[in-house]
């Protein structure tokens, strides 16, 4: 059984993922980030269309191409032996220490917790009339489910079909969509955990939104 | 109650002249201020019977500051004037300018485009002693004295959109359209219809509106303008200004600023000077006909007077633009035109003309309106043709049509006929062939065996139609290398291709890419922009194309500071004159007239010269019948530097392309690399036939100006040619290396009646 607040307790120890940045291919390497220590951020923009912080050009066939960081954090470790040198495909150049979000440490601990009932095609899903019932009644976390069961509805250009749960057997922790919405293909609708497991998995997701703090 | 009413006239007069001088002020509202100051402080205390006078005094001083300060009025000035909420608006103008009116199209915000305005108005006048009701469709912006929703008088597409069905009603209807441009310019988003296609789609609609058009400028903001003011007579406010770009655009491009930063106000100033805004100016260079005087600082909504010569100056235009085109006129034309010659004439209520036109009538209006504005902007390019070329092009298109009239015309008929004859008897020889030859060979061979040279060949030529490659032959080369090359495929370096990250595109090696791959990846299709030569030549047969009108050279009409310079240097650059090139070529046999505008000139730039070109080559086309294909390597809109000189090729070119299509020809527009704005949004975007070569971008306005504009981000593939695809404001994606094969297989298919090898 999954032990979520070894889980927990790992990542509070180690709250970092390291992210090493390679030489993408051969080339020549000129250094443009700073130093160990220094913060860069990552790629940023609505449609992700802003580039992060240069970190390095390398050159090869005097093609001079950037290389960027791939997310927010800071430099540890950065080979300036390398300046200059000529790399082989797959170098380490630099090593980044991305702080972990919030939203990063939850989304890691539901991961391993929680099993994800996807959508299977992009339409409407509703609960069939008796899980909406209950769940309006006695709330989300208060319904079972077992494989075969059969919970949605999938409403799609005017045609519906039930939908049955197929999966560990559980309780429903959190539901993603709204009724109304469309859902895209492979999307998430409803994340499940075994039923012993509910209260402390709600404890440790209480716990981070209160405790983590978010490296500005 | 009075007293508080004048209170409150008094203060909003005295704000509106601090607004239009700027934040800087000058001596005359600082000594202005502090004698209302001292005013406003005292009047609580004034004995009853002095309120009168001191308002009166009050008044009076006021009156006078703003006769003095108009004499002081600088180009910018006139801008702050028009943005102002107490500026008149066209309800405004609705009210007191017409007898009576219903708004139609949508009422307050309750719109489509809450930003244009469109009503159904009647002026009523007495003849004799009856009372005549004459309709007329208004069209105009609508800035509501600062209503947000209208959005400061921009008009979104949908709302230009909104324009042009009214005025196809109008056309139905044959009542004259009075429109009036109070736009800073046009909403520029690309969602459906899209900013340039539908102001395009205007201009292309006007250009042959069959009622009389009678435009008024109060604030014209390049496109957003063009898209309701191609008319028979244009008018501007005394206060109003027109111009390719607002001052603070031209600032902000002069200034080279990027991410929303401000221009300083004194280079704004100086843009505004340098562009020729104002009504003066725009008189001056022949772009607009009249100009209506306003009171001293402009018309706010209280100046009836101002009113009244409005309507008067309004009256005399369509009364002109009428009489000019009807056969029943006589005296009243003499009445119309000794009032245009002499101020103290004839009052135009005094004369009454219909307004609806008869056929004849419109086909000659439609003729006056593409003649006037063919006439314009003559004064802003250079034509160095030497003056034998001059004659030339004078005599050759009489040469043209007579060719045309000739060999299309009397000549068609008689080839038809004798091709029809050949039709008829080949079909009887088959016949014969069939019936007697063929059964006789069939018994010969019989006798003799079967054919060996014909069983051979039709073995060849079957293996040639079904291998599919020829290993025994080494490589199979298809003899299609390119006639021209790239100079950069002559560098030993690799080149990354933008897709790389998504689409895990290799490098590529240089002389491969811009060579033999035609600068198209061959891992994700992306295509790199090429020099304009590469598709001269190895699409356009330049080699043996007949270049024309090359002497027509880009001037620097304003005398804009510095950029005799920058045409200098471009022109050195290129060894072209102008950005457009026109020649006379053939692709693969059929003969066509090419017009394209090249980026490496000023950014592919319009203006006056560009413009000529561009008509002189679509005249040429119509009169030798030849198809007329527009190739934008790269525009990026009107040249700013050229003021309405620029601005007004929108609707020049788009009135001779209209001509053009009307006379039965096939116009083709290829956009290549990045086309933007003006030409976009007029006699490019009007074509019904428009492709573009993979990888380009087409657009109204750049992703900062929109971004800067409507304050919404834009997605970094939002001008690409497939966007503008699904937008539907282009027809097809082409791959550059199937461009001439394409474009054949177009000319062959698509097009009018009247092109010479149909």
């Amino acid at each position: 059984m999954l032990n979520i607040k070894e889980l927990l307790e790992d990542i509070k120890s180690n709250p970092y993922k390291e992210i090493i940045v390679r030489s993408p291919h051969t080339g020549t390497v000129e250094f443009a980030a700073g130093k160990s220590g220094d913060m860069v951020r990552g790629r940023a923009g609505t449609w992700g269309e802003k580039p992060g912080t240069l970190l390095a050009h390398l050159t090869r066939e005097k093609n001079k191409k950037p290389i960027y960081a791939p997310e927010k954090g800071e430099i540890v470790n950065i080979r300036t032996e390398l300046e200059g040198a000529f790399v082989e495909a797959g170098q380490e150049l630099l090593t980044l220490r991305h702080y972990l979000t919030r939203k990063e440490v939850i989304e890691r601990i539901l991961k391993q917790a929680l099993f994800l009932f996807r959508a299977p095609e992009r339409a409407k899903y509703y609960f069939i009339p008796e899980v909406d019932q209950k769940l309006k009644v006695s709330g989300k976390r208060s319904v079972k489910v077992f494989e075969g069961m059969d919970m949605l509805i999938v409403s799609r250009m005017k045609r519906e079909t039930p939908l049955a749960y197929s999966g560990p057997e559980g309780l429903i922790y959190s539901v993603y969509f709204h009724r109304g919405d469309n859902v895209d293909e492979g999307e998430p609708l409803l994340g499940v955990c075994p039923e012993d497991q509910l209260s402390t998995i709600q404890d440790v997701v209480a716990r981070v939104q209160s405790e983590w703090e978010e490296d500005e | 109650m009075d007293r508080e009413k004048r209170l409150l006239a008094l203060r909003n007069r005295l704000a509106y002249v601090e607004d239009v001088f700027g934040p800087d002020g000058n001596d005359s509202i600082r000594v202005l201020k502090a004698r209302a100051a001292e005013f406003l402080e005292r009047l609580p205390h004034f004995p009853q019977a002095d309120v009168e006078r001191e308002f009166r005094r009050i008044e009076e001083l006021l009156d006078f500051s703003e006769k003095k300060l108009e004499k002081e009025l600088t180009p910018m000035d006139r801008v702050r004037i028009v943005r102002h909420p107490q500026r008149i608006c066209l309800k405004d103008i609705l009210e007191n300018v017409y007898d009576n009116y219903s708004e139609i199209g949508g009422q307050g915000e309750y719109n489509i485009d809450p930003s244009v305005l469109i009503a159904r108005a009647i002026i009523s006048r007495r003849v004799g002693r009856r009372v005549v009701n004459q309709p007329v469709l208004v069209i105009g912006h609508e800035k509501g004295h600062g209503e947000e929703f209208r959005n400061g008088g921009s008009a979104k597409p949908w709302g230009n959109a909104k324009a042009l069905h009214y005025m196809k009603v109008a056309e139905t209807e044959n009542i004259p359209i009075h429109t009036y441009v109070f736009t800073p310019g046009s909403y520029p988003v690309e969602d459906y219809p899209g900013a340039a296609q539908q102001i395009a789609r205007n201009l292309y609609e006007m250009s042959a509106l069959r009622v009389p058009v009678v435009a008024v400028f109060s604030e014209g903001g390049s496109g957003g303008a063009e898209a309701v003011a191609l008319a028979d007579r244009r008018i501007m406010l005394s206060h109003g200004y027109y111009s390719v770009i607002s001052p603070e655009g031209a600032a902000a491009i002069e200034g080279r600023l990027r991410n929303g930063q401000r221009a300083d106000s004194a280079l704004v100033e100086r843009c505004a000077r340098q562009l020729a805004i104002t009504a003066q100016d725009n008189v001056a260079n022949g772009y607009v006909d009249r100009v209506v005087q306003e009171p001293p600082l402009g018309a706010r909504p209280d100046h009836f007077e101002f009113f009244k010569t409005l309507r008067r100056e309004i009256l005399q235009a369509t009364n002109e633009v009428v009489s000019s085109v009807k056969s029943m006129k006589l005296f009243r034309a003499m009445a119309l035109s000794s009032r245009t010659h002499r101020k103290a004439a004839l009052d135009p209520e005094s004369i009454y003309v219909r307004w609806d036109l008869s056929n004849a009538a419109r086909d000659r209006l439609l003729c006056k309106r593409y003649q006037r504005f063919r006439d314009m902007s003559h004064h802003a390019y250079r034509d160095n043709r030497t003056f034998m070329d001059k004659i030339r092009s004078g005599l050759e298109p009489l040469c043209w049509s007579l060719h045309s009239f000739v060999s299309y015309g009397l000549a068609r008929g008689m080839r038809k006929r004798v091709r029809d004859l050949a039709e008829e008897v080949s079909a009887e020889a088959f016949l014969i062939s069939e019936r007697v030859v063929r059964p006789a060979r069939k018994a010969l061979s019989r006798f003799s065996g079967p054919d060996q040279p014909r069983a051979e060949l039709g073995k060849r030529a079957k293996e040639a139609l079904t291998r599919l490659s020829c290993p025994e032959e080494g490589a199979c080369i298809n003899g299609d290398s390119w006639v021209w090359m790239s100079g950069r495929a002559r560098e030993d370096r690799a080149v990354s291709c933008p897709n790389a990250r998504t689409h895990g595109c290799p490098d590529l090696w240089a002389p491969d890419l811009f060579s033999e791959f035609a600068g198209v990846c061959p891992c994700c299709g992306h295509h790199f922009s090429m020099e304009y030569e590469w598709y001269f030549y190895n699409v356009f047969n330049y080699a043996e194309a007949q270049e024309f009108n090359a002497d027509i050279e880009s001037g620097n009409p304003l005398e804009y500071e510095g950029f005799d310079a920058k045409i200098e240097q471009a022109r050195k650059r290129t060894g072209r004159k102008s950005s457009c090139v026109t020649f006379e070529t053939s692709l693969d046999g059929v003969q066509v007239v090419v017009a394209s505008l090249i980026a490496p000139f000023r950014g592919g730039t319009v203006g006056a010269a560009e413009g000529e070109k561009f008509i002189l080559a679509a005249e040429r086309a119509q009169k030798k019948h030849y198809p007329f294909i527009a190739y934008v390597h790269g525009t990026a809109g009107i040249r700013i530097q050229e003021g309405v000189n620029g601005v007004i090729q929108m609707p020049r070119c788009t009135l001779a392309v209209r001509r053009y299509i009307d006379a039965g020809g096939l116009y083709l527009v290829i956009y290549d690399t990045n086309s933007y704005a003006g030409p976009v949004a007029s006699f490019l975007g009007c074509s019904p036939y428009q492709f573009a070569i993979r990888s380009s971008n087409i657009g109204f306005a750049g992703p900062g100006v929109i971004s800067e504009t409507t304050g919404m981000p834009v997605p970094p593939n939002y001008h690409k040619a497939y966007q503008a695809l699904s937008r539907g404001h282009v027809h097809g994606i082409w791959d550059r290396r199937e461009i001439r094969k394409n474009l054949y297989q177009v000319l062959l298919t698509v097009g009018g009646r009247n092109l010479y090898y149909r």
